[in-house]
């Protein structure tokens, strides 16, 4: 069966054009032009034809905690939000560190509507105290190595791994990533909010900004060290911002994300003290808020990434110093992003879609242009159209979004996966 | 009975006004007379059923609680658990639901985590009266705080106070920040810089490190607990250096003024922040703080459960 994508303005790395799209039912794009037939005709008037979004970080949960959300259910709140790839996280039960759990992760990924990339931990149990089989991993195609939910703390094993890293380059046909959750546990733990006045206030234990910043300043003497490729994970203060700045300008090969909420929250939030605001890094100040936006316009930060992270409602019915820190972000990036960044719309779609999807190593089946013989890897999105959010709606097993009840601008229409319409008119097909 | 459908709940100081502050206190006399006469004991909430839900070990605060309802001939039932409902797997929630299950109208809570009784507010029907969520807020102490020097004083405007100590963990001591300001008094906080909160700009305070330079020019002085665990992480480097500096010795306390009044939330460690000398000295107001907090919880009760007034405090709404 054949689509046509009729009546919309195409936008990517190219440009923008008022063209009609025809896929073909081989999964790839057939067609771009005028006068075009499909099978199936989706309506894309007044709304643009993107390739599809990537995520960097997204927590699938399967396998281990199959009760907050499964590889299903999760790509397809991606696909609801627009997303056609998302880097599952390695911090499942059993940790995603061997090449069995990679397997397991993308044979339960191709049943789903999304391409499921798996990443896998820097160190075996994401311990931090011995190294992953990373040329194993290598030679399956993991690319994304990362311990996210903590830091490699012991900077003697982060220098090894990067240096290790390096020599697997040429097996791997691109230099390794290597994503950090940068915190230096010693200074964060037992905090659970940003260290602030809000915290002050509020009675709730915090950790500092420089929990963060200190290992973003490490890792950046470490790449000028060893030369390895590390990207930064939600990067959420001021002062990472910076030196990942700084970083870039010296040259150095590393690559920033930062996730939605960090541009559009703060710490005040907390003070419901409801942990639907609880999150890992914390909710910082309107300052930082302030200098994540402007790192995404200057291109310091490279993506905006979700950090996904799904969790049952009783888990988050508890006090919040003990609730588990996350919070659901696939099915409201897009409209975020395009109301709250800064960034206009070709700039939204670039840190959604084609610039993440090069840090991935994905550009051939995401991201790329929308040109006759690329994969069908799309998303069509209604920049003006109003909704409003709520978990319970979300196909997410979860509901734990901090944005429940507000009215935001721009939703996803249709979303195409290797050529198959996954969600037609905001539904999901399956 | 009553399903208390519209019940209100007492979860912090923080909102209250002035007006709010006194009319409670104005209260408390009246009940302070009950505990006065040879049976102590009132009607006012007969039939109705006041749950004590502590997940923090504290006889005093929950004997005070409970002496206060049964002055008020209601009926008491209590819940003690752990601090951590998650050891049981059990979320926070389902304990709250079982708890109000069992008929209370009331539930005091005491949690060693901020915020707590606040979700349990939002979770049931039951007025929530907050006695003590981690290191935010223990409102029914300010107000006894507040009465008892009221008690000596007439009123707290213009009176300079000293609170001393781990002001950084202290829930008494941001309960009674807000409210002896609210009622028209200075503070001071005193302690050593790592026993500060981390960001206190915005509070209607003065902050001091050392208690012999603010000693001479107070109206009263408020010791606080100092816990031996400050020690193990990193905050003060012994419970000898802290005696030394901010101990209210027999020395200090006689460099006090004459009528400075001494108070303590109890209980006392006498001999590290307080010495046995000054807790008796003829200026402490200790022990009379323990007598005034069943009034004020009577009130409290009272004001909840027997007039079905919400007292709105605690309400801190957050920027979105």
């Amino acid at each position: 069966m054949s689509l046509l994508i009729r009546g919309g303005r195409i936008l990517d790395a190219n440009g923008e054009r008022a063209l009609d799209v025809e896929i073909g039912d081989d999964g790839r794009i057939a067609a771009v032009g005028t006068g075009l037939n499909g099978d199936l005709d989706l309506d894309a008037s007044d709304c643009v034809i993107s390739p599809g979004f990537v995520d960097l970080h997204t927590h699938l949960r399967e396998p281990g905690q199959e009760e907050a959300e499964t590889i299903e259910t999760g790509a397809r709140s991606g696909s609801l939000g627009g997303y056609t790839a998302l880097v599952a996280m390695p911090n499942t039960e059993p940790t995603t560190d061997c090449v069995a759990v990679v397997e397991q992760v993308r044979a339960l990924g191709r049943r789903s509507t999304c391409e499921i990339v798996p990443s896998a931990a820097l160190t075996v149990g994401r311990s931090g105290t011995k190294m992953a089989p990373l040329g194993e991993l290598v030679d399956v195609g993991v690319g994304i190595f990362t311990d996210d939910g903590t830091g490699l703390q012991d900077p003697r094993l982060m220098r090894r791994v990067m240096e290790y890293s390096t020599g697997l380059t040429r097996r791997l046909g691109r230099p390794v990533v290597l994503a950090q959750h940068c915190e230096v546990s010693a200074l964060s733990a037992g905090g659970y909010m940003h260290e602030g006045e809000w915290s002050s206030r509020l009675g709730i234990p915090g950790q500092p900004a420089e929990a963060e910043e200190l290992m973003v300043m490490r890792d950046i003497a470490l790449v000028r060290l060893t030369g390895a490729h590390v990207h930064f994970q939600h990067l959420s203060t001021a002062s990472s911002v910076a030196m990942v700045r700084r970083a870039k300008a010296a040259g150095l090969p590393v690559t920033a994300e930062a996730t939605t909420h960090h541009f559009t929250l703060t710490d005040a939030a907390c003070a419901t003290y409801d942990p639907v605001f609880k999150v890992h890094p914390p909710l910082r100040t309107g300052s930082d808020v302030d200098a994540v936006r402007a790192g995404l316009a200057d291109g310091t930060i490279d993506a905006v990434a979700t950090d996904h992270a799904p969790h049952a409602a009783h888990v988050k019915e508890r006090p919040f110093d003990e609730a588990p820190p996350g919070m659901l972000g696939l099915e409201t990036a897009f409209a975020l992003t395009l109301g709250e960044s800064g960034l206009d719309l070709p700039e939204v779609l670039a840190v959604l879609s084609w610039r993440p999807a090069a840090i991935a190593g994905i550009e051939g089946r995401h991201g790329a242009s929308v040109v006759p013989g690329a994969p069908a890897n799309l998303c069509v999105v209604d920049p003006d159209l109003t909704w409003t959010v709520s978990g319970a709606a979300m196909a997410s097993r979860s509901s734990n979004t901090p944005y429940e009840g507000r009215t935001l601008r721009g939703r996803v229409r249709h979303t195409i996966s290797a050529g198959e319409p996954v969600v037609i008119d905001g539904e999901a097909r399956r | 009975m009553a399903t208390n459908a519209s019940a209100g709940h007492f979860l912090g100081i923080d909102g209250m006004a002035r007006a709010d502050l006194e009319e409670i206190l104005e209260l408390t006399t009246t009940f302070a007379e009950i505990g006065r006469r040879p049976i102590p004991k009132v009607p006012a909430l007969r039939g109705r059923t006041v749950a004590t839900v502590f997940f923090e070990n504290s006889t005093r605060t929950r004997m005070s609680f409970e002496t206060a309802a049964r002055r008020l001939s209601a009926d008491t039932i209590a819940l003690s658990a752990g601090g951590s409902s998650l050891s049981k797997g059990e979320s926070l929630r389902d304990t709250i639901e079982v708890v109000t299950s069992y008929g209370a109208d009331a539930l005091v809570v005491r949690h060693p985590m901020a915020g707590t009784a606040h979700r349990v507010a939002a979770w049931t029907d039951a007025a929530v009266i907050n006695a003590g969520d981690g290191c935010h807020e223990h409102p029914t102490q300010a107000l006894l705080d507040c009465y008892t020097l009221r008690e000596r004083r007439g009123a707290l405007d213009g009176m300079r106070i000293a609170i001393v100590g781990d002001i950084r963990h202290s829930r008494v001591a941001r309960s009674d920040v807000l409210a002896f300001t609210a009622l028209g008094a200075e503070v001071v906080l005193v302690a050593p810089a790592t026993l500060l909160p981390p960001a206190v700009v915005g509070w209607p305070v003065t902050v001091a490190h050392e208690l012999d330079l603010v000693l001479s020019d107070l109206d009263a002085v408020y010791l606080l607990r100092i816990q031996h665990e400050r020690i193990t992480e990193g905050l003060i480097p012994s419970i000898r250096e802290y005696a030394n500096d901010f101990s209210l010795t027999p020395e200090r306390a006689n460099r006090l003024p004459t009528d400075a009044l001494i108070l303590h939330p109890g209980p006392t460690n006498l001999g590290v922040e307080i010495s046995a000398a000054a807790a008796a000295d003829s200026r402490s107001v200790i022990l009379d703080q323990v007598v005034n907090g069943v009034s004020v919880r009577m009130a409290i009760l009272f004001l909840l459960l027997g007039s079905n007034r919400n007292l709105t405090g605690g309400a801190v709404e957050g920027d979105r």
